[in-house]
């Protein structure tokens, strides 16, 4: 079918209203001049600059740190409470637990973010990078219970049976069969949860402490004395990071879908 | 006949490889299995054969160990094999999906439960190439499973579960996916493998051609239970109930009173106005009572003159006339607009044949032809 006048329009709008701002950051980020919305000149300079400005340098590295260590935990744990979910014998609230795994995908993050701090302050915890870990761990890990329970609930489970029939213990079926399978949907989860954790703003300022400065937090902090072009430069490179993970996820995920779709045809 | 040579369950001093002893099954309301005892021998390809839901596939799932009995015991070769969780069983099974692993090789599949067992490298190999040729596999080791077809699938989950060389093996509707040609030839296949390893083999299928095939003893189910356990012929000559009788082939059921009229013999009354059936029997029926004739279309004869000598002859007219190529199934409708059915070889051109749809014609069957049944 061919597009329509009427469709090309909708999707130009459409497209625009949602990368028109971040075409404009990238753009200004190459922007010479000082001012951020006087266009004088192609230029890198502000990505030099930001390299040598080791306050973002340092808080570039905080985010990576929690980014790595939460979407690590959230994977580990995403995905052990999807297949207890999905796989475990029927207990009297599963429903109920499986909607609440859910809950904080619509949680406002302001919520999630005082109640967190409320913990911390309770066990007396002293904020810091572990706060923001465990904290980007909680909100990450339904994300990836939900993409790792959608692979399993599609997954045949004579796969694991057949392992233990070859004589596997369950956690060797579990470890050798049922973990290369979704593998896709794990990594996918990890990267989703990375990309979340890079990005977070609310929860990370709530649970934070002096001694850590994530990105997110900078930005905004900085933006509040006014916007300069590093803080484009920077941005644009997030922008760079997150979309490079989002196409990364979809594309294993595609690709497994792909071999499944294939291999289903044949069978039948 | 091989069945004369093979008949360990004919011997009382056998000792089954496997015993159901009272097993019962529930799932929550619902019972799959009913207080079921079963012996199953040594070397047997044995078929559990029934509808959906008759509590065939439970069976098997009990003795690969993925369910548990609600109560009774099974034993394997002397022991109580309920307590043994499936991977410690000397049980294998193939699974309807097949259940290959899409992430491992058609070889790696097979070496699968061999590396379970720590099997010294060496041997493994030698094990895997071994199956591999059994199964006409060679070629295809280094694949996907889903770069290969149904056929080859359904050889590599074969020779996955053989490879251990398990006492048991468990085959859960191994033919289903494929088509009807493929399935006749495994099924050669299969019971040619079954003879070289000597493995004996329980088969779960719902397709009573491929259990009468395939199989040295049939068990039908219904409903969790067992209906009639007997070599495929005698199931098919000798069925103990119209269930059988109706489940396994075509078959027509006369119902009427049975008379007794001598030694083993009864005549059946089954309409007003008509000459009693002849039938012979080994079970005793009160006078009058209420009884079936189940009489297999092709023992019945169609012809367009009364024939002279048989014992039971009823007229009718040709209702329908289904050619099937190499043989045809008459329809043909007698007295009380019952219908029975007759089957004929088609040894002449179709052409030569004396009748046609309308005509009237008489079917006739000897008395010992069909099997006399209470229910």
């Amino acid at each position: 079918m061919r597009l329509s006048w009427f469709n090309i329009t909708s999707l130009t709008l459409g497209f625009a209203f949602l990368y028109l701002p971040m075409i404009i950051l990238v753009i200004y980020s190459f922007n010479e001049s000082r001012l951020v919305t006087v266009w004088t000149g192609f230029s890198t300079k502000w990505y030099g600059e930001l390299l040598s400005n080791q306050a973002f340098l340092d808080a570039a590295w905080v985010t990576l740190k929690v980014a790595v260590f939460s979407s690590t935990l959230a994977t580990v744990l995403g995905t052990l409470a999807a297949y207890a979910l999905v796989r475990g014998a029927r207990f009297p609230g599963r429903t109920l637990f499986s909607g609440m795994i859910y809950a904080p995908l619509v949680m406002p993050e302001v919520i999630t973010g005082l109640s967190l701090l409320l913990l911390f302050i309770g066990i007396g915890l002293d904020r810091g990078v572990l706060t923001i870990v465990l904290a980007h761990t909680t909100f990450s890990m339904c994300y990836v219970s939900v993409v790792v329970s959608s692979r399993l609930v599609s997954f045949d489970q004579s796969l694991e049976e057949a392992a233990l029939d070859l004589g596997c213990s369950p956690w060797d079926a579990f470890r050798l069969v049922t973990l290369p399978i979704i593998a896709p949907a794990v990594v996918s989860g990890w990267l989703l949860a990375f990309t979340l954790s890079l990005d977070d703003l609310v929860i990370a300022s709530f649970t934070t402490g002096p001694s850590a400065t994530t990105l997110p937090i900078k930005i905004f902090s900085a933006v509040r004395l006014g916007v300069s072009p590093e803080i484009n430069a920077l941005s644009t490179l997030m922008i760079a990071v997150v979309t490079l993970g989002v196409i990364i996820a979809s594309l294993i995920s595609k690709r497994n879908f792909v071999r499944e779709q294939h291999g289903s045809e044949s069978r039948h | 006949m091989p069945e004369c040579a093979f008949a360990p369950w004919t011997d009382p001093g056998a000792e089954p490889l496997i015993r159901f002893r009272n097993v019962t099954k529930r799932f929550g309301d619902f019972t799959a299995v009913r207080d079921l005892t079963l012996d199953i021998y040594e070397h047997e390809f044995f078929a559990l054969l029934g509808p959906s839901g008759c509590g065939k596939t439970t069976m098997m799932r009990m003795l690969a160990g993925f369910e548990t009995p609600s109560s009774g015991h099974i034993e394997l070769a002397g022991q109580n094999i309920v307590p043994v969780p499936p991977n410690k069983r000397a049980v294998n099974m193939m699974f309807q999906s097949y259940a290959l692993f899409p992430h491992l090789n058609v070889w790696d599949n097979i070496a699968f439960g061999l590396k379970r067992d720590g099997m010294p490298k060496d041997a493994l190999r030698e094990r895997v190439a071994e199956m591999l040729k059994l199964t006409h596999l060679e070629r295809f080791a280094r694949r996907k499973p889903h770069q290969i077809s149904g056929g080859q699938r359904q050889r590599v989950a074969l020779a996955r579960s053989l490879a251990k060389a398990p006492k048991l093996l468990l085959l859960d509707e191994p033919m289903g996916a494929l088509d009807k040609k493929l399935r006749q030839e495994t099924q050669f296949e299969l019971m040619d493998i079954q003879e070289k390893t000597g493995t004996t083999f329980v088969i779960v299928t719902h397709d009573q051609e491929e259990a009468m095939t395939v199989a040295s003893r049939v068990a039908v189910m219904d409903e969790g239970e067992l209906i009639q356990v007997a070599t495929p012929s005698a199931i098919y000559e000798a069925p103990n109930c119209v269930y059988v009788a109706d489940f396994i082939g075509d078959v027509n059921i006369i119902e009427g009173a049975a008379h007794r009229a001598g030694d083993k013999h009864y005549t059946v009354h089954w309409a007003d106005g008509q000459a009693p059936l002849k039938a012979a029997s080994d079970k005793t029926f009160s006078p009058a009572q209420n009884a079936f004739l189940a009489i297999r279309p092709e023992k019945v004869l169609v012809t367009a003159e009364r024939p002279a000598d048989a014992e039971n002859t009823i007229q009718g007219r040709i209702h329908d006339i289904a050619y099937l190529g190499n043989i045809s199934t008459y329809h043909v409708e007698v007295a009380g607009g019952r219908m029975l059915k007759a089957q004929t070889a088609n040894t002449r051109r179709i052409e030569n044949r004396g009748f046609t749809w309308e005509n009237r014609v008489w079917l006739s069957w000897d008395s010992t032809a069909g099997v006399l049944l209470e229910r």
